[in-house]
């Protein structure tokens, strides 16, 4: 069952497992500094595929594989399968989850939909409609260049604030009964959060505020203090997004630099990989939760943790027509299933 | 405390960094100016060769765009542009990236409305504005004439 | 050996507009592109841009401007002859052959090459 806390913030009474998670990632992730910790890199950036469409589909497909074979379970043993990502209509889960035969909610929530998706199966295992679930995110690159910025062979240059979209994936099974595992314990559903910034190219900037506010929110409805963490980790706010999280936190009186990461500014190394900003994108934060923080949590080092992905809800028409940058921000408690 | 749309404003702009100009500017203007002059010998050649300056012109430009689609298709534009910015961009070599680039990559959505429609996404934009600038021009020479007579 | 080093720095220095641009305002390649021709239209029919040529060369004619510069001239010579009719058919006149060649290049690379990942 589920304990309303405040709006939108509530606990698990009787927490929910994460059985098991898998993280893919293409060869520019695969080189960067936390190549290692994937459960494949894939060289091929089209992933063997036609199109780099049908690549984003076939990684996030491999990475669902990886994750229920780490389960020991089949797909047929899913109840739900919740799974989103930036293109269009969130054809990259579609077509990645055609062949599954699961039932399946597709979700948008930009660059959040990890932590959209861990939040959505929690609640349908916690009221028992669903004894398995499935909460997987893809980005590629070229699919996510091609739809918000320019053709990969036009020769633009990035300006410093840009963040590079990462060709990533994560998964995770989440189930009711595996122990020593994992555990969800809590979630804030973001608000939508805009403070007027129109620049697509500084997404980090546009989604610290919505950070902010759902980090502030989660102190408040639950009393707990960046003390009790021993990591708080967002998405993809890369290096500028996250400096003004900080600062933003800090004038609601939270001090949570000691703890803090941004799966953005981890995954590569901007001197070498010419990155600018960082990495972005869902499989951003979804890669680095499954193949980085996860097994850290499991293995007891991090004994109490909070994953907040942050998505810029953004349309490039919208922008066009001048339109600033929503935001949305979504926290899960995540706690080391070790006594 | 409440943080304000102006407030944000400021606290964003001071967190940007800036773009390294001082590294920029002076590397649009080497690859830019390399550019030029490959094009001020290109004329010079075509002119010894006896071409009358006009045509020297059109065929540096063809030489020039053939290089670019050929050094786009190779994946190679972008990687010199990624360091020069402008000076790959303004020249007509960045026109012809303009094409080739989306060309490329709309390939898979069918030579009509992927290839076709998309080539244009970028020098659209170009060609329509300066061809509707020199229209206005010749408006106004043509009303010019009128009175001139 | 003077007109390459003024078609280079002449060249360079237009670019260099434009990396200016890119720094220090907000408008995107695509508007700057625009821009230049438009100028170029614009610095030609001022008569300003025929001296840049004389002087720089191919620093003058490989930029946008003076793509842009050539429209102008175009029209110019097409509204001599032709009057009205000249103004519709001069630009895109003198300027078909760089147009013709993008677009064909462009094709022809289409055919040819794949898409590639940065």
């Amino acid at each position: 069952m589920v304990k309303a806390l405040g709006r939108g913030v509530f606990q698990m009474e009787h927490s929910v497992s994460i059985a098991s998670y898998a993280a893919v990632a293409g060869k520019k992730e695969g080189d960067g500094p936390m190549g290692k910790c994937f459960d494949r890199v894939e060289e091929d950036s089209h992933f063997g595929q036609k199109t780099w469409e049908q690549a984003e589909s076939r990684m996030q497909q491999e990475t669902i594989y990886h994750a229920l074979e780490k389960a020991s379970v089949k797909p047929d043993d899913i109840d739900v399968i919740l799974a989103g990502d930036l293109i269009n209509q969130c054809t990259s889960s579609t077509y990645s989850l055609r062949p599954f035969g699961v039932p399946f909610l597709g979700l948008f929530g930009a660059c959040s939909t990890m932590a959209e998706g861990i939040i959505t199966g929690s609640l349908i295992l916690s009221s028992g409609a669903g004894k398995r679930c499935v909460a997987a995110t893809s980005s590629h690159f070229s699919t996510a260049e091609r739809q918000f910025r320019f053709p990969l062979s036009y020769g633009g240059q990035r300006p410093p604030t840009a963040q590079w979209t990462c060709t990533a994936s994560g998964a995770v099974v989440l189930d009711t009964e595996t122990k020593n595992a994992p555990k969800i314990t809590g979630a804030c559903i973001g608000k939508i959060t805009d403070l007027g910034v129109t620049d697509a190219n500084n997404m980090g900037a546009a989604m610290a505020p919505a950070a902010a506010d759902t980090l502030t929110r989660w102190f408040k409805a639950t009393g707990t203090s960046p003390e009790n963490y021993d990591a708080i980790v967002t998405g993809d706010l890369g290096k500028i997004g996250g400096k003004l999280l900080l600062e933003l936190i800090m004038k609601q009186g939270y001090e949570i630099n000691p703890c803090y990461h941004d799966c953005g500014a981890m995954m590569f190394d901007a001197d070498t990989q010419d990155t600018h900003a960082g990495g972005s994108g869902c499989g951003c934060g979804g890669s680095l939760l499954c193949g980085h923080f996860l097994p850290l949590v499991k293995s007891g080092k991090i004994k109490r943790m909070l994953f907040m992905a942050t998505g810029a809800l953004m349309s490039p028409m919208l922008v066009q027509q001048g339109e600033s940058i929503p935001s949305i921000a979504h926290i899960v408690e995540i706690v080391s299933g070790k006594e | 405390m409440e943080i304000t749309p102006e407030l944000y404003k400021d606290m964003t702009d001071g967190s940007a960094p800036k773009s390294k100009s001082y590294i920029n500017i002076p590397l649009a203007f080497l690859i830019g100016g390399g550019i030029c002059l490959i094009g001020e010998i290109l004329l010079n050649l075509f002119e010894y060769f006896g071409l009358e300056q006009e045509e020297a012109g059109s065929w540096t430009s063809v030489i020039l765009v053939f290089t670019s689609a050929l050094l786009t298709g190779l994946g190679w534009y972008e990687k010199i542009a990624r360091h020069a910015g402008a000076g790959t961009l303004v020249p007509i070599t960045g026109f012809a990236n303009g094409v080739t680039a989306p060309a490329i990559e709309a390939r898979t959505e069918g030579w009509i409305l992927g290839v076709g429609a998309k080539i244009f996404t970028i020098a659209g934009p170009v060609i329509l504005y300066g061809t509707a600038a020199s229209v206005v021009y010749g408006i106004f020479l043509q009303i010019f004439k009128f009175f001139m007579k | 050996m003077l007109e390459y080093l003024w078609a280079f720095i002449i060249g360079g220095a237009i670019c260099a507009v434009g990396q200016i641009l890119i720094d220090f305002t907000k408008l995107t390649p695509a508007r700057i592109l625009t821009g230049f021709v438009v100028a170029g239209v614009l610095l030609s029919a001022l008569g300003l841009y025929k001296p840049l040529i004389e002087f720089a060369g191919g620093g003058a004619t490989v930029p946008l401007t003076g793509f842009g510069h050539l429209l102008a001239e175009g029209i110019r010579k097409a509204v001599d002859e032709k009057g009205w009719l000249g103004i519709l058919s001069g630009g895109l006149t003198a300027s078909s052959a760089g147009i013709t060649a993008a677009m064909l290049f462009g094709l022809a690379a289409a055919a040819i090459f794949k898409p590639k990942d940065k």
